[in-house]
């Protein structure tokens, strides 16, 4: 990236002070020539921020993950969703580096993940907030602690600077008075907060969440599946949701990767997810008759054979 | 899975824990913790050992001396010497392997069960240095600390026991403590205790770092890294005995 910097810089300022002559002509075409694929091949990783790569992953004999290739895009939230067993939780440990794929590559803005040393991939790993199923926060700590733990780690900040820090995120999550608690004295829905705090508290570019919605009721889902699309829109961040719950794929996923017995099965958004015809995926999606029931509406609403604003009276006629 | 396969695992573990801290004054902070949790958690146990293990020695081995030949002076040097050489550091780390192994197992196996090794693994921090490091550190500063009280809370339990049940006066004791003492024994002792600190704290961490499954297995991998501990401390408090003296 230094090098595109400079090029630029250095186009920029030969242009601007007008000495562009004291540059010969064929070096001078080079140069922007150099700047323009720098630029665009530099605006294609910003876009293309995670590549997974023909990944196989097995256990024994039996192969979970078999020859997926997916985009996870930056500023989008990226579902990866299937039914138990399909290979969703395997493939996203595979991203984080919890789990060494067998075959295949996974490249984080044009760096091979897998190619990488372990000291390399501590680097990385700071740009990457993970949040867990069950949270996974520290029980000896209190909420406060638990989200300065990285800014502890990995800053030289004072304690107030940390604090303020803490502060920030803990507010940006709607949680408040909450600092002093311990995990086990707060409620579900705020201990997933509490771990998405802990997850952006620096800054990451990559956020994980791992069935961010579990054991969680309808209403608490929705909050948190809001919190993590507007993160995502507000850092600008490549986001990763592992899901079952079908409010999420609807309400959030900007990118589908649907997962059938370890293969990738079908991709799309969740505006083309209502009108595919994928059968598998129709059936895991819509499964019951209520939702199937939705789904028509839903279609006939986008192809605006609906009133969106229809009065439910007569319709129930 | 195989011994070696398990042998390899832990040796790699072992070397795994040797990296650079990603930040030292958290490795500190969590070295003092860990100090704390073994050291004063486990003196109150190591205290009421130490001292019955004394007065019992003191009394037992009045009852064998039967000897009027044999001056009672030698109850002390005995008591002293079984104390120093043996049960000080083999009796009391054995104890510890219950006490301070069964902590780190749990905690560990708790910590793997729930996810939270992975998290510090997705933030970028060598677990194995975070975790085992100032715990195996922490204990080869606590324990032979905690041998060295047991050591003399142990001699101190035969003089109270002794004289308390008059098996032989106070000058008595004092004067066949002072007689014939090796100082090479407190070394030997020493050494047995660093070396079971090593056992008792790598064992029950290797235990829990690598447990699968829930609730049960952590209770499972909890018992079978106090039983491995133990008898590694008894086989090798052999094998240092063979070597030593």
């Amino acid at each position: 990236m230094q090098i595109i910097y400079w090029l630029l810089y250095y186009y920029n300022n030969n242009n601007e002070a007008g000495s562009g002559a004291a540059i010969e002509q064929p070096l001078r075409r080079t140069l922007q020539q150099l700047v323009v694929y720098a630029a665009v091949k530099s605006s294609y990783q910003f876009v293309l921020m995670i590549e997974v790569k023909n990944i196989i992953k097995g256990f024994g004999d039996k192969i979970v993950i078999n020859d997926v290739t997916a985009t996870m895009q930056t500023g989008k939230c990226n579902l990866i969703i299937g039914t138990s067993g399909s290979g969703k939780t395997v493939l996203m440990k595979c991203l984080v580096g919890l789990f060494e794929p067998d075959k295949g590559e996974i490249v984080y803005s044009g760096q091979s993940f897998t190619a990488m040393s372990e000291e390399e991939r501590k680097e990385l790993r700071q740009q990457i907030g993970m949040l867990f199923q069950g949270s996974a926060l520290f029980d000896s700590m209190t909420v406060e602690q638990n989200v300065m733990f990285p800014l502890d780690m990995f800053t030289k900040w004072s304690f107030p600077e940390k604090l303020k820090r803490v502060n920030e995120v803990l507010d940006r999550v709607n949680l408040k008075d909450a600092n002093k608690k311990f995990p086990a004295e707060i409620s579900g829905g705020m201990k997933k907060r509490v771990g998405i705090a802990r997850a952006i508290v620096l800054n990451p570019k990559y956020l994980f969440c791992d069935e961010p919605n579990s054991g969680l009721d309808p209403q608490t889902s929705l909050v948190i599946d809001k919190l993590i699309k507007e993160i995502t829109i507000e850092y600008n961040i490549t986001t990763v949701v592992n899901t079952h719950d079908m409010n999420s794929v609807m309400e959030i996923g900007d990118n589908i990767l649907y997962m059938y017995q370890g293969q990738k099965e079908w991709e799309g958004t969740n505006q083309e997810i209502i009108f595919s015809k994928n059968e598998r995926l129709n059936s895991f999606i819509f499964a019951s008759e209520f939702l199937q029931d939705a789904k028509d509406m839903r279609m006939l609403e986008m192809k605006g054979k609906i009133d969106n604003n229809r009065d439910m009276d007569d319709m129930m006629k | 899975m195989t011994f070696f396969t398990e042998l390899g695992r832990y040796l790699l573990m072992i070397k795994g824990m040797f990296s650079k801290p990603e930040n030292m004054k958290v490795y500190w902070k969590e070295f003092m913790h860990q100090c704390n949790d073994i050291g004063i958690g486990s003196l109150g146990i190591v205290v009421i050992i130490s001292v019955f293990m004394g007065a019992v020695s003191a009394v037992q081995t009045a009852y064998q001396l039967v000897s009027p030949v044999i001056p009672k002076s030698t109850i002390a040097q005995i008591v002293r010497d079984t104390v120093i050489l043996e049960f000080a550091p083999t009796l009391v780390c054995i104890v510890l392997a219950g006490v301070v192994g069964s902590k780190i197992a749990s905690e560990l196996g708790n910590m793997r069960v729930s996810e939270q090794i992975d998290a510090l693994e997705i933030m970028g921090i060598n677990t194995k240095a975070y975790l085992i490091m100032p715990k195996v550190a922490a204990a080869l500063v606590v324990i032979p600390m905690l041998v060295v009280i047991s050591g003399v809370l142990g001699i101190w339990g035969g003089r109270l026991a002794g004289v308390a049940s008059g098996i032989l006066s106070a000058a008595e004791y004092d004067k066949g403590l002072l007689a014939s003492f090796f100082a090479y024994n407190v070394f030997f002792a020493l050494t047995k205790a660093y070396t079971f600190a090593f056992i008792i704290s790598s064992i029950p961490a290797y235990y829990g770092y690598y447990v699968k499954g829930g609730a049960l297995e952590i209770g499972r991998s909890s018992t079978k890294s106090v039983v491995v501990s133990c008898v590694l401390i008894l086989f090798a408090d052999y094998i240092l005995a063979a070597l030593l003296l």
